[in-house]
């Protein structure tokens, strides 16, 4: 069991919206193993956004558990969930959200502020992950002096700098075009090899058939849930 | 999150916003520098008062004895004014009759005054101090000469018709001369300048050197005082205990002097430098009381600007603070953050406003004769209050930032 990073069980969210209740998720039942790459799907309003703000620990389930890398963060108080955020997760996004502000190397090193790093090893861990990213040489850009695909590669760097369980990404490529998107995909195949667990949350079946399963949502529930074909050879 | 680092991270967002911060300090800044640049007037001031004007013109550890105060500040009563204009004045036995029986040691003087007109052959310099004293007289004012002597008791018992002058009225009369074996005349008396007193300065900016002191005996004494009677009597005091106790000594002898009953209000007046500075100590307090409401309100308007352009920031800002959140900042990592960038704002607002204030004390001090001194603890005060209005203005919109839904400010554009 202990390579099981997240169990989900019976995971429902639902919104109250004036004098209706919605129900964004209706019973989720998912496991992922380390070191899986796991694409979830699913069209807008599916209850797949809910599912990844769940997985990401940003928001609490109305039933149901959930288990993170051994942990039941289901019934977390905030600042636990904001521990177990930077600890266990890193986050990619759309829109990459970087500090416009700050140079790529001081947007690495943010989730290590928020953990206590002191700033020499905070350097020293931020220059290690930006060149995991092969991004060495633009630690002191800003982020308007780098390309779409090199923004979004510091902001893998972010996601990994803390040694996360879980790399979680939100739709990573929509932003991109096509060759930055294969350039982006083949950054996530090189850390999936190097061990890590990602999770990449898309619309766009390209992307999805990058990763080596793919779960769909549909109206609040699992409709599938498969091994890709080329990773199941 | 630790402060050094909240602190860092404030101090970039401020550099990269440089007019936005200029604008968020400026009622911090005005009532800081008004804080400094008033306290530093009053107590340059207050310094001024006591050592010039109070030890200038009435002498240090000294007070005078006369008929009534000796220098009014303020309103007098048409009945106290009548009350002191019906006292027996002061005379010249009233001097001999004190000195010999003190016990403490005292530089007693004589003194009268009056405005005259001085004469040179044709030239004349009118509205000028005649002072008719003796020679104790420039013990107690502290006058050294810049030439010549003062005049002896001899020269006082013979009742010579020599002075000392001040250099203002030496310029005047005797340019370009050595005054000293020179006559002045004093209403048609010619008088032998033997002394010419150092430069005294200015007092509110008017000159301390328009006088000439004369033996209170000389033949001019009908023109300044009715034969016998004087202003005041000075005593000065080795120290300000001494003071105290020859104040008592001395008034306990004019009440036997006058036979007044016990019960019974003197019918002299003392005038010492405390009573000297009463009236300015009333207009200090005044501006001390006032300040308080003047630098409340730069702060309180400067409060409001930060806190408003703080909510500002963090509504343009909400999406960082979701990453942030995201990337596991805390309540209290977020509220940290803002708390110390209002905080650092206004202190840094509080900062300038001590220099500007400083620069403003050191203008006052070289554009009037008004001299003012920086109060290090109005420093002190300006920077935390400063500190204090920033961390207070920042509360509200830090506590915003902190409460939002990391999704909610994620997705906001």
């Amino acid at each position: 069991m202990s390579d099981v990073i997240i169990r989900v069980c019976g995971l429902e969210r639902s919104y109250v919206m004036g004098t209706e209740t919605v129900h964004a998720l209706r019973g989720v039942d998912v496991q992922i193993r380390r070191n899986e790459y796991v694409a979830i799907m699913g069209p807008s309003g599916s209850g797949k956004s809910t599912l990844m703000n769940l997985m990401g620990c940003l928001d609490t389930p109305t039933a149901g558990e959930y288990w993170l890398n051994g942990q039941e963060v289901s019934r977390m108080s905030d600042d636990a969930l904001a521990r177990v955020r930077n600890k266990e997760i890193g986050f990619v996004f759309q829109t990459f959200n970087l500090l416009p502000r700050a140079t790529a190397l001081q947007n690495v090193e943010l989730p290590l502020v928020y953990a206590g790093v002191p700033s020499g090893e905070r350097r020293r861990k931020a220059a290690a992950a930006l060149e995991r990213v092969g991004l060495g040489d633009r630690m002191d850009h800003k982020p308007n002096e780098l390309s779409g695909g090199q923004r979004q590669r510091v902001a893998i760097a972010r996601g990994l700098v803390n040694d996360p369980a879980l790399l979680l990404a939100d739709e990573p490529t929509g932003n991109l075009d096509s060759t930055t998107t294969e350039e982006i995909l083949g950054v996530f195949e090189r850390l999936h090899e190097q061990g890590q667990t990602i999770i990449i949350v898309t619309h766009e079946s390209e992307v999805a058939a990058h990763a080596h399963r793919t779960v769909v949502i549909r109206d609040g529930r699992i409709a599938s849930d498969k091994m890709n074909r080329e990773a199941a050879a | 999150m630790k402060v050094f680092d909240a602190v860092r991270e404030a101090g970039h967002t401020i550099r990269t916003q440089k007019l936005k911060t200029a604008f968020s300090m400026i009622g911090v800044l005005i009532g800081v520098t008004f804080l400094i640049a008033v306290v530093s007037i009053i107590q340059g001031m207050n310094a001024y008062m006591e050592d010039k004007f109070a030890n200038g013109l009435i002498g240090l550890n000294t007070f005078q004895l006369a008929q009534r105060p000796t220098i009014n500040t303020g309103n007098v009563e048409e009945e106290v004014w009548r009350e002191w204009q019906r006292r027996p004045r002061l005379r010249y036995d009233d001097a001999d009759y004190i000195e010999p029986r003190l016990t403490t040691p005292a530089v007693v003087s004589r003194y009268c005054q009056d405005r005259a007109t001085l004469g040179v052959g044709g030239k004349v310099a009118k509205d000028i101090t005649l002072v008719g004293t003796d020679p104790a007289f420039f013990t107690i004012k502290n006058y050294n000469l810049s030439s010549g002597r003062i005049f002896t008791a001899q020269e006082l018992r013979t009742a010579q018709p020599v002075m000392v002058v001040g250099t203002l009225v030496a310029e005047k009369l005797l340019p370009g001369q050595d005054p000293l074996g020179k006559e002045i005349s004093v209403a048609g008396i010619p008088y032998r300048v033997i002394g010419v007193v150092e430069p005294q300065g200015t007092l509110f900016g008017l000159s301390m050197d328009k006088f000439v002191v004369t033996p209170y005996t000389a033949p001019a004494r009908r023109f300044i005082c009715p034969i016998g009677v004087l202003d005041y009597i000075s005593f000065q005091a080795a120290d300000p205990q001494q003071m105290v106790g020859l104040r008592d000594e001395v008034e306990s002898l004019m009440r036997q002097r006058r036979g007044l009953r016990p019960g019974q209000a003197n019918n002299f007046d003392f005038t010492d430098s405390k009573s000297a500075l009463e009236g300015w100590n009333k207009i200090s307090g005044f501006l001390i009381a006032a300040l308080p409401m003047l630098v409340g309100i730069g702060l309180v308007v400067g409060g409001i600007v930060i806190m408003n352009i703080m909510l500002v920031s963090v509504t343009e800002r909400i999406r960082e603070i979701g990453v942030r959140k995201a990337l596991g900042a805390k309540r209290r990592d977020i509220l940290m953050q803002f708390l110390v960038e209002s905080a650092t704002i206004s202190t840094f607002g509080a900062a300038c406003g001590v220099a500007l204030g400083i620069v403003l004390a050191m203008a006052v001090t070289a554009l009037s004769p008004l001299p003012a001194k920086v109060a290090p603890w109005s420093v002190l005060l300006g920077v935390g209050l400063g500190m204090t209005v920033g961390i207070v203005a920042g509360v509200y919109p830090a506590t915003r930032a902190a409460k939002l839904d990391p999704i909610v400010a994620l997705r906001s554009e």
